[in-house]
């Protein structure tokens, strides 16, 4: 937790930044801090909850990416930087809560790839969110691959990639439906927008 | 005013619709490709052989058809049973080797990340290159 409050006020002092930069309200990098502090929290949440969801099919390993409920709304609702942030302090903190260095190795590598997909899809305005969500639980287990070879060379790609591939499809489209679920009930609260939008 | 607005949105929205169900069928039509290369390599010709490597390099390979329990370095056990391989027993905390299904002729491969031992199904011919070291 004292990782988390730091990285919360190396945001502050970087919305502090941004906020003598552009003139902007010190209401909105309050609000901000806070709610990217309330759903980094969630993330983190989310993440022991899938802990205890086993889905042991052919390939034991496969997660719901329940994480990405949080990851999406922030990168909905702000930008890649703060979804970078929430996620860094997320997996970090799950990795020594629940795991080791290799599921950070793993997880850092599988959520940032997944981050920066899902960032270009929002951006180029042509997929809905359950498409983004699906590329992009498909991208993180893709990193999570790319990081499995580099630490097991052998490590049978062309068996475990379409299975993963598959899984991050299915997990991302459920995601993605949680997402658009929740979204609208929380996109109509400015106060959760920081102000940003106004 | 509003009508146009609200038309607009639902053609966006519909083209996201699209494009969205496009991208999600290609990842799946990739992966379903992948894995069926993977089955058609796997049913080629040859005898199917147990083959594992630990961290890489290769520590042995083993005939299905003879049930024995193969110790792995100081880590790993697995077993070859019926003509299936059981990874029975791993000194790892996840545990995720030895709850993984058997795997058989048919193809497959369990890994031990923790360990970097995998054992995977090769096909005789299709690893000539491969030097036949050590079993045992």
């Amino acid at each position: 937790m004292q990782i988390l409050l730091k990285m919360c006020q190396i945001q502050w002092q970087a919305d502090s930044d941004v906020m003598v930069n552009q003139d902007m309200e010190k209401k909105w990098t309050a609000s901000k801090t806070a709610y990217l502090a309330l759903l980094t929290a969630l993330a983190i949440i989310l993440g022991y909850v899938e802990s205890m969801i086993p889905l042991d099919f052919a390939v034991p390993g496969i997660k719901l990416g329940l994480c990405n409920v949080a990851v999406l709304i922030v990168l909905k609702l702000y930008d890649w930087k703060a979804a970078v942030l929430v996620t860094v302090v997320r997996v970090i903190v799950i990795g020594f809560l629940f795991g080791n260095m290799f599921s950070i190795a793993y997880g850092m590598a599988g959520a940032l790839l997944s981050i920066l997909v899902m960032t270009l899809l929002l951006r180029s305005g042509q997929f809905s969110l359950i498409g983004v969500s699906a590329a992009g639980g498909t991208a993180h287990n893709i990193g999570q691959t790319i990081v499995a070879v580099a630490v097991v060379p052998s490590f049978p790609v062309f068996w475990y990639l379409p299975i993963l591939m598959l899984a991050g499809d299915v997990t991302g489209i459920l995601i993605g439906i949680i997402v658009s679920a929740v979204l609208p009930r929380i996109h109509g609260d400015r106060q959760l927008r920081g102000l940003d939008a106004s | 005013m509003k009508d146009t607005t609200d038309i607009r949105d639902n053609s966006v929205k519909r083209r996201q619709r699209r494009n969205s169900i496009l991208l999600i069928t290609a990842i799946a039509v990739i992966a379903v490709i992948m894995l069926i290369a993977y089955s058609i390599h796997m049913s080629g010709v040859g005898q199917p052989e147990l083959q594992i490597t630990v961290g890489g390099k290769l520590y042995g390979t083993y005939d299905l058809d003879k049930d024995q329990t193969i110790q792995i370095g100081h880590t790993n056990t697995c077993e070859i049973r019926d003509g299936k391989v059981y990874m029975t027993e791993a000194d790892c905390p996840d545990q995720i080797c030895v709850k993984s299904a058997p795997i058989s002729a048919g193809g497959g491969s369990i890994v031990c990340m923790p360990n970097r031992v995998v054992l995977s199904i090769i096909h005789a011919d299709s690893s000539e290159n491969v030097p036949d070291t050590v079993a045992g």
